[in-house]
């Protein structure tokens, strides 16, 4: 009985990956536990163990391979005595076979039926004209971060893993080799501590970003960055800033269970004194962070792990940056309005794709930030569509969404032909069972039905 | 430096070694706050002022002392009970009081009250309610001074009560791995609210609670206004030196109840009336200054009455002050 050797997920998240280099070749006699490849992914490089002792027969997968998906068989193994050469090459068909879906997309097979020509087409961000360049969000971060600090060395970075790991989802790679060890700082796993220390620092002036791995962790914190952060300008008179920004991801990532998978959005939105953004592209989130450095207000950032490999076109300028309090409408549409935030963003736009082959122009707008929140945008397309569905990853309850049902009602009553409806993340904490967590949380199809109720379809 | 933790009676703690006219300036220091405090409990008492008011009666000595060791550009950030701190941070007598009844001409225009005040220009940082949020943004403070070699230190001032929080562990990590600037000053006044020590802190040895971290501690005489200035002179000399943080237990009382709404019924009047009988740091300051001739009584009527006048003034502003404009209600919020 041969065994096959499939390429192994290094994260939750990952999906596919190089297959950088083997250092076994066919012949080889292994042992379990030897190391036999080694295996890159935008976050880091791993070595793949043997699991099971024999002879290399085939190596399916050459080295140098990229977007292999997990769980392609890329190699061979037959068990001692089995004659490698006889055994069925039919393997390589494996090599493309996709990865288990971690979240998936429904398929939807409805065909076009466009009976009239649709405004469908993705709107460019008009903000910019210039050159551009294609990086992921992990590293348009990474850039925002590393502009900053070489045009102000007050800015510094702390945090956990911040430093000689570079980042536990390595958005801060290379910024200890560029900056050193006084400006980016490896912290203790201690938040409320390092929380506060931030903030201490920023009243003295300084423009501290803390990374939180995950805002899961910043529940440890919360007491500074609401009753330090954000109200310090109050209870002083105006006297002391606290211009920090609190960043890293949010939301749920991929089968982490309850207690790693909740949207801090709602939550951190509620608060005066604060602003909250949740970027979704590359661009925005660069030109987001910039502007939250810069920000004499204590910024929230609310990043996505799923978003972080995600690429995108982004100015190539050193100083780009997007306003707070923007929202984007991110594609045009004249029948309904759908609002999303953080990945949000790319189911609502998977949505529109189908809602425009059943005949429905869906208007997407980015919130991209949460506070303060671009009522006037959400009002102007609500008045021109007259139909909105609200998205967030968080929960139903005090969310994103119930506040701009709130807001359309009281300023934009009349001009609904439709209930405000939302879709948002099931009322229960997080479940770890695959089938349950894709339940869990808003699917594009959920945006479609919500989109096809409001217009009475 | 090894780790120590001891109980400290320093030599350099010999009021000889105080000039008359410091001697004074810690009579008047200490004497401005008792009065203060007074007239604010006065006030309280007409309904002048609202909310917590917590009292600084009794603990005088502690941050005369303390302060006394400071020079221009280090920086102080204490808890709620913080009207003190502010006086001897030289912050206007009028501007605190005015921020006692909450009007226009408060240190924080009215929007912070007793708990929360600030002076950028006097490097004090507030005024924080929340017990012990202040011990990790003490060592931000003293973050920021060693990351832009200013060569100056923050002071944290924190209570018995506070010790407890496990963010003021956190912060003690930090500030001892990162060497930070850090002087910790635990005002032990013996109760956090109606809470004994001993019936909150399994080791009531306060000084103690750096050891883990290698940070040295010392238990100070904090009724005696010259061991508090000795001790607290000692502690910044290493500080400033780069050694990293230091932690200071000042052994002190309050007299009046946890905030003016508190009966204080958990310890009995026998016992407060002993503390202030015996070991009032006024009453001991005079009887010194007395005693040695550095003033006569006379001289010390004579600051009395200075005193007297700038408290009265500081209450006659802060009832003559107008309440902040309606429109003050949306400034400040973002900048």
């Amino acid at each position: 009985m041969s065994i096959d050797i499939l390429m192994p997920a290094l994260s939750p998240t990952m999906t596919e990956g190089t297959l950088a280099k083997w250092l076994v070749k066919e012949g080889d006699t292994l042992s379990a536990g030897d190391v036999i490849a080694e295996i890159e992914t935008d976050k880091a490089t791993m070595e793949v163990e043997a699991v099971d002792e024999g002879v290399v027969a085939k190596i399916l997968v050459p080295e140098g391979s990229e977007g292999v998906a997990v769980n392609a068989v890329i190699a061979i193994l037959a068990e001692e005595g089995e004659d490698a050469a006889n055994l069925s090459t039919g393997a390589p068909a494996a090599y493309a076979a996709p990865a288990p879906e971690q979240t998936p997309e429904p398929a939807v097979t409805v065909a076009p039926v466009a009976s009239e020509p649709l405004v469908t087409a993705p709107v460019a961000d008009v903000e910019w004209t210039g050159p551009t360049k294609t990086i992921s969000v992990r590293e348009a971060l990474r850039d925002a971060m590393a502009e900053e600090m070489r045009s102000n060395d007050q800015v510094f970075l702390m945090g956990e893993e911040v430093a000689e790991y570079n980042g536990a989802y390595k958005v801060s790679q290379g910024l200890l080799d560029e900056f050193g060890a006084k400006r980016v700082i490896d912290t203790p796993i201690t938040e409320q501590g390092f929380t506060g220390i931030a903030v201490g620092a920023a009243f003295m002036g300084m423009r501290p970003i803390v990374e939180f791995m995950t805002f899961n962790f910043a529940m440890q914190a919360i007491d500074q960055i609401l009753n330090s952060a954000a109200k310090t300008l109050y209870m002083s008179g105006g006297q002391i800033k606290s211009p920090v920004v609190f960043r890293g991801a949010n939301g749920a990532a991929s089968r982490v269970a309850a207690q790693h998978s909740q949207c801090y959005g709602a939550w951190y939105s509620h608060v005066p004194g604060l602003h909250v953004v949740s970027p979704y592209s590359a661009a925005d989130a660069k030109g987001l962070l910039k502007s939250a450095i810069r920000s004499e207000t204590p910024v929230v950032f609310l990043e996505n792990e799923l978003l972080y490999g995600d690429t995108g076109e982004v100015p190539d300028t050193d100083d780009w940056t997007v306003p707070i309090g923007k929202a984007k409408i991110v594609r045009q549409g004249s029948d309904v309005t759908i609002t999303a935030f953080s990945i949000m963003v790319k189911k609502a736009l998977a949505a529109a794709d189908t809602l425009a082959e059943q005949g429905i122009s869906a208007e997407v707008i980015d919130l991209r930030s949460l506070r303060p929140l671009d009522t006037e945008t959400i009002l102007a397309s609500v008045r021109k569509t007259n139909r909105i569905v609200t998205c967030e990853e968080g929960w139903g309850q005090s969310g994103i969404g119930a506040e701009i049902s709130a807001r359309i009602m009281e300023q934009a009553f009349d001009y609904l032909d439709a209930p405000v409806t939302r879709v948002f993340g099931k009322d229960v904490p997080m479940p770890y069972a695959a089938n349950l967590e894709v339940l869990a949380l808003p699917q594009p199809e959920d945006i479609v039905e919500a989109a096809k109720a409001v217009c009475y379809r | 430096m090894a780790t120590r933790a001891k109980k400290t009676s320093l030599a350099a703690a010999d009021p000889k070694n105080f000039s008359p006219d410091q001697t004074l300036e810690y009579y008047r220091e200490m004497m401005l706050i008792r009065r203060f405090e007074e007239k604010a409990g006065q006030l309280y008492g007409m309904g002048l002022i609202g909310g917590f008011c917590h009292l600084y009666i009794g603990q005088e000595a502690v941050v005369t002392g303390v302060q006394s060791a400071m020079i221009d550009g280090d920086s102080v950030i204490t808890s709620y009970r913080d009207h003190g701190h502010m006086l001897a941070c030289g912050m206007d007598a009028k501007g605190v009081m005015a921020e006692l009844t909450g009007r226009e001409g408060g240190l924080s225009k009215g929007k912070g009250g007793s708990m929360h005040m600030f002076s950028v220009e006097k490097g004090f940082f507030g005024g924080h309610g929340i017990v012990g949020a202040q011990v990790p943004l003490g060592a931000g403070i003293a973050f920021a001074h060693k990351y832009n070699e200013t060569g100056k230190i923050s002071a944290t001032y924190l209570g018995d009560g506070a010790v407890n929080q496990g963010q003021v562990y956190e912060t003690f990590n930090m500030a001892a791995l990162w060497k930070l600037p850090a002087l910790i000053v635990i005002e032990n006044n013996q109760y956090g609210m109606g809470t004994a020590v001993g019936r909150a802190s399994a080791s009531t040895e306060l000084f103690k609670r750096g050891q883990a971290y290698g940070i040295p501690g010392e238990q100070v005489d904090g009724m005696d206004v010259f061991q508090v200035y000795a001790a607290a002179q000692n502690a910044i000399d290493y500080i400033r030196s780069g050694k990293g943080p230091m932690i200071l237990e000042m052994k002190t009382y309050r007299y009046r109840g946890h905030s003016m709404s508190d009966p204080a019924k958990y310890r009995s009047k026998e016992e407060v009336q002993k503390m202030r009988n015996e070991q009032d740091p006024i009453e001991r300051l005079k009887h010194y200054i007395l005693e040695t001739g550095h003033a006569e009584e006379a001289d010390l009527k004579a600051i009395d009455k200075e005193i007297k006048a700038i408290v009265t003034e500081a209450a006659d502003f802060a009832q003559t002050s107008p309440e902040p404009q309606p429109s003050e209600l949306y400034t400040d919020v973002y900048v």
